[in-house]
This record gives structure tokens, sequence and C-alpha cells, in this order.
């Protein structure tokens, strides 16, 4: 495998060139980040190129990295005014998992969505297929637009739900509960009622903490 | 000739034949599919966000319900991948116990998802033959970790105990006499490997059994063969793994491409189909519950010979003995410190990946040094499968949609999460 990893990150430098932003390689998994213009040429290079031949897309997610870092955190939901990391350029990236069965070897892909506000993206559902519901996905819990996306309406929440929850400025809790009430006889939606509350704190201790690795 | 117009219909999401929750909406023309559109999330519980607000240690049992038909091969993926950010080195015997509990896990998930989908095709007998040995699986897990389902089994590390030397035995009650029970408690009398070793060697004869029932069955072969094929490419690039892959053709499995543990120490092969069908994907299946028996049965013999550590000596990771914790103050301190802080993951990010019984389920953490993982990705082989399954049914009846949906095998704890 470290063999395959020195000769992938061989070819990648030499095909793609200018467009990677950067290239490494930690716990022997390469990670690959490029410009959201040069998104679509890249991915489909990686799948057709007869030296990367990434036939598959396994995973694709989306991350929020506003609170990289970060360790206030408050009932489960971060502050607005917490936002303050800069580890990464972005707010929101979205991470693709390729593999390769020609030559048994995976690469991991990393795009920024420029805008913080309105994030936007080119679908790869051309390239990938299967990538239709994870672009729904990321669309329906991160709020991550994908241009020219075939069919891009929510998956996984609830039929009119408001929000991205996976975003860390969205609640733990969320923001509306659903309880029968017998008076107007249906069910209906309320503000939550439930106190925000943290059981275990969210601590980064510093490096190599009580002889750790 | 009569005006002939298109409906929709809506099947599930409380339909026995949906696997769970899952509500289908049917585009027809006449009997015909012309559009399958799920609708899932129905059971959408966002481990995801929960386990970002959770110490690693206690998200470990969250993994169980995701797929709550294979539950230790959902842990293995979560504690691989803390494991690779760890850069830890997994004890032997820990490695040999996890490849055995991954492989009891493979056939309880195949015979659960046999009698389910013939139960779904119309075969009733072959749900209650898988049951009964499936009941068998149950009483191994109950007796390593104490739950029959959600056994929350390994940790990151190695495994949360050493396998035991007695199984629970059956009491006499209104049902049963005392010599019944004696029957019933023959092969119990020893340790949980004589236990396993007396399954294995019986497992066979019990696949064969289901095949007989199945294999050459008329109905069974109208209702599955030239069912939702897919092509080798197809299945490709709908990002298909596992049995739905090996079922087209592409011999693609991770215990020997990409081998964790000790998998590549074991021998065993990779059934592969031919034409893509359900009727293939079945025999592929069938195959694997007895590679899976091969694999137990070398599981074991090691296993009986190689007595050591089950979990890594490492007091950040795994918590000390509970005697030494008892005598000691520096223990004591470390295991409060575990279980009320948890463990600490180096920054950076990590995807690890096993081969589930339904295809390849992934774990991807990003960790940004905290006690709790900054972000957490579960790649569930179901999600690509079920949205496979309009292009799949296209063209086909609506009772072969039943036998699409059973042959992927979807289960929702992981399409929804």
């Amino acid at each position: 495998m470290a063999a395959n990893l020195t000769l992938l990150t061989t070819n990648l430098t030499t095909i793609f060139a200018s467009q990677i932003v950067s290239l490494e390689n930690v716990l022997g998994e390469l990670t690959l980040v490029v410009r959201d213009i040069d998104l679509l040429e890249v991915l489909a290079r990686l799948r057709d190129d007869p030296d990367l031949r990434f036939e598959q897309l396994i995973d694709l997610c989306g991350v929020d990295y506003c609170t990289y870092g970060g360790e206030i955190c408050e009932g489960g939901a971060y502050l607005k005014s917490d936002i303050a990391s800069d580890a990464y350029p972005s707010r929101f990236a979205v991470v693709y998992h390729l593999l390769s069965l020609t030559h048994n070897i995976r690469l991991r892909v990393r795009v920024f969505a420029e805008d913080d506000d309105l994030p936007v993206l080119s679908s790869v559902v051309s390239i990938w297929p299967c990538a239709n519901w994870y672009e729904r996905e990321a669309f329906d819990l991160y709020g991550i637009v994908f241009t020219d996306h075939p069919d891009l309406r929510r998956l996984l929440t609830d039929y009119g739900f408001v929000g991205n929850p996976f975003r860390k400025d969205f609640p733990l809790s969320g923001h509306v509960e659903m309880r029968y009430d017998p008076e107007q006889q249906r069910v209906i939606y309320q503000p939550v009622s439930i106190e925000p509350r943290e059981l275990v704190p969210r601590i980064i201790r510093e490096e190599h903490y009580g002889g750790l690795k | 000739m009569a005006e002939i117009k298109n409906y929709t219909m809506n099947f599930g999401p409380q339909h026995p034949s949906a696997h769970g929750v899952l509500r289908l909406v049917l585009e027809l023309d006449g009997e015909v599919i012309e559009r399958a559109d799920p609708h899932i999330g129905l059971l959408h519980r966002g481990t995801e966000k929960l386990a970002e607000h959770k110490t690693y240690l206690q998200s470990l049992p969250y993994m169980d319900r995701l797929d709550y038909v294979s539950m230790m091969c959902n842990e293995h993926a979560y504690v691989m991948a803390i494991e690779k950010l760890l850069a830890l080195e997994v004890p032997m015997r820990a490695q040999y116990i996890r490849v055995m509990f991954d492989e009891i896990t493979r056939v309880m998930n195949h015979l659960l998802w046999l009698g389910a989908h013939a139960l779904d095709i119309g075969a009733m007998t072959v749900f209650l033959y898988a049951f009964r040995e499936r009941e068998d699986l149950m009483d191994v897990y109950e007796a390593v970790s104490g739950a029959r389902l959600h056994a929350a089994y390994y940790r990151p590390g190695g495994v949360y105990r050493d396998l035991p030397d007695s199984m629970p035995l059956y009491q006499a009650s209104k049902i049963h006499n005392a010599k019944a029970i004696k029957k019933m408690n023959e092969n119990r009398e020893g340790s949980l490997l004589d236990f396993m070793e007396d399954f294995t060697n019986r497992f066979p004869i019990c696949v064969d059994e289901y095949e007989t029932l199945l294999t050459d069955n008329r109905i069974w072969k109208q209702r599955t063969v030239g069912i939702g094929v897919v092509t080798p490419e197809r299945a490709l690039a709908l990002g298909f793994s596992g049995p739905m892959l090996r079922g087209s053709g592409i011999a693609w499995d991770l215990r020997k491409k990409q081998p964790y543990e000790v998998y590549n120490r074991i021998d065993f092969d990779i059934p592969v189909g031919v034409e893509g069908d359900c009727y293939d994907r079945y025999l592929v299946r069938v195959e694997e519950m007895r590679q899976s028996n091969r694999i137990i049965k070398q599981c074991i013999s090691w296993l009986r010979q190689n007595p050591g550590p089950v979990i890594v000596n490492n007091f950040k990771v795994a918590p000390p003995k509970r005697e030494s914790m008892k005598q000691n103050m520096e223990e004591l301190i470390h295991h409060f410190k575990l279980f009320t802080e948890g463990m600490h993951i180096p920054s950076g990010e990590a995807y690890a990946a096993v081969e589930h019984p339904k295809g390849e389920f992934g774990i991807y953490i990003i960790s940004d040094g905290a006690n709790k993982p900054y972000r957490l990705k579960i790649r569930a082989p179901g999600f690509a499968h079920i949205a496979a399954l309009d292009e799949m049914a296209r063209g086909h009846m609506i009772a072969d949609v039943v036998a699409i949906i059973g042959t992927q095998d979807i289960v929702f704890g992981e399409v929804d999460r």
C-alpha cells in the first residue's frame, strides 16, 4: 500500500500540477485539496485517467469547519459569536472518498465552498451517479447547494423541516418539538422545552497530553 | 379501448416487506413501475450529530444501533477508525476474536436476510429454519457481552473482555422437564469456543437445508431469476459494495483486497455471481455463510491455542484492571479520567472501512484533538443501494419491488442513521 501511495502521489502531481492546492499523506491516507472551480475537471480526470481510475465514489459528506479547534459550546449549540475558528479558509467543505478497484487504492478529495453564507459547489452526479443521494444529504444537513443536480430535495429530515441540522450553530435539541394537542385534536409543533445541557464538556488538551502519542 | 392513465401509489412506511420504515412513492403504468421514489429518513436519529456531543466511548453503543442486524461489524469500523488515529496496535488475540465475531455477525445478518427475503416472496419455512440457528448465535453474543443484540463489545484497542469459559444453561421450566433440559444443554456444557465449534460442525448441514428449500425451488426461481439485474459497470457507478457488487460479477472484498485485522492469515474464498440478478445475489450470500463458517473454524482453533491479552495495556485508551484500580491511586485516576473526560484523539482525519455483511461500511472521523469527534461520518452500504432502487425497479412489477428491496438487504438503522 505504501508504495502504491507514493506512486499515486507522483501521478497526481504530474497530472494535476497547478490544480493541486495541497496533497498530504497522513496515516497512510492521501488527501487532495482542490479549488471549487477545478472540481469537475479534476474528479472526471480522476475517474478516467488510466493511471488513476477511481471508478467508485465511496462517500461524499459535508463538513462545517466553523468551530474547528474551539472548546466553547453551550447546550450542544455553538454560539454565533464563538464562531471564530480560522483553521480553515472557508466554513463549509465537501469531502469525497474515492476508491479505485483497478489499483486497489483510496483517495480523499476535499473542496471548500468559497461563500460561507451560501455555499455552492458543482454537482458530481454526471461523473458518479451515486453522488445523487449523497449530495441531497449534504444539502439537507449542511445547506450546501450543488449546481446542476437533477433533483436537489431534502432527504433525511422531516417534510417541512426548517434549518440545516448538522451545522455547528444548530442546537442538538433542535428548535421545535412535536406533540399531540387534545384541544385542536392534531399534532402540533412548538418551541423546544428542553433546557440546553452538556454532560461532558468538550476539552482539547495540549499535544502529547499524559504521554499519549 | 378504455383510457389508461398512470397513477401514483404509496408503498409503506408501514409495510411488512419494506424492512422497516421505507416510504416508496411508485409511479405506475398499470402494474409496471415507471419511477420509484424512496422517501427515507423516517428513522433518522442524527447519530453523527449526537456523536459530536459525546466522548468516543459514549458513542460506541450508538454504532450497534445503526445496522441493528449486524451490530459488531458497525462497532468494528468505528474502533478501527479510532485506532488508526491513535496508531494503536491491537493484541493478536483481540484481532482473532474480532474476526470471529465479525463472521458470526455476518452469518446472523445473512440468516435474517435469508429468512425475511424468503418470507417476502412467499416462502414461510425458511424464516423458521434461519431463526433456529440465529438463536444459537444470539446466545453467543449474550455469553460474551451480556446483550443479545446491542453488544457494545469492541473497544478501541481490543475487546471488552476475553471469551467466557462457560455458556449460560437452560433451566427446567413448566414447558421443559429435566430430561429435555439435559438434551438442550448438551452442547452448552463446555466453553464458548466448544459451543461455537459444535455450531460450525452443525451449520453446513443447516445451510444445505435452506438450499433444499430454495435453490431449485421453482417459485423461488420465478421470483428472483432475471429480477433487478445490475451490470458490473452500473454496479460500480452506483457505488455498490459487498454482495451487491459481487452478485454482478466483480470479485471485490475488502477482507481480501485490503485486509484488516488477521484476514490475511485466514483461508477463505469469495463467491461471485454471473448475471447480477436477485438469484445470483442469493447464491452469493448463501455461499458467504459457508465461507464465514470456515473462517470461524480457523479462528476457534487459533484462539484455543493462544491465550493472551485482549485489549491494549494503555490506560489512556483502555481502563485498568478492576482489582488494581481499587488498590492503586494511579490506576484509580486513570479510570476516573477515562470515564469522565474520555480519551483524547490527536487532531487529524481517518477513514476506516470493514467488509460489513451488506457491503463496505466506513467511518470517517475528523478530530481536532478534543475528547469528542469534530465530525463523524458513517458510510452505510445500504444508503447507496437504496438510492439505486429507482433504477433497479424500473420496468418491473410491484411484486418485484419487494424482491428487490429484499435482495438489497436494506436495514433502515444504517440508511437513515
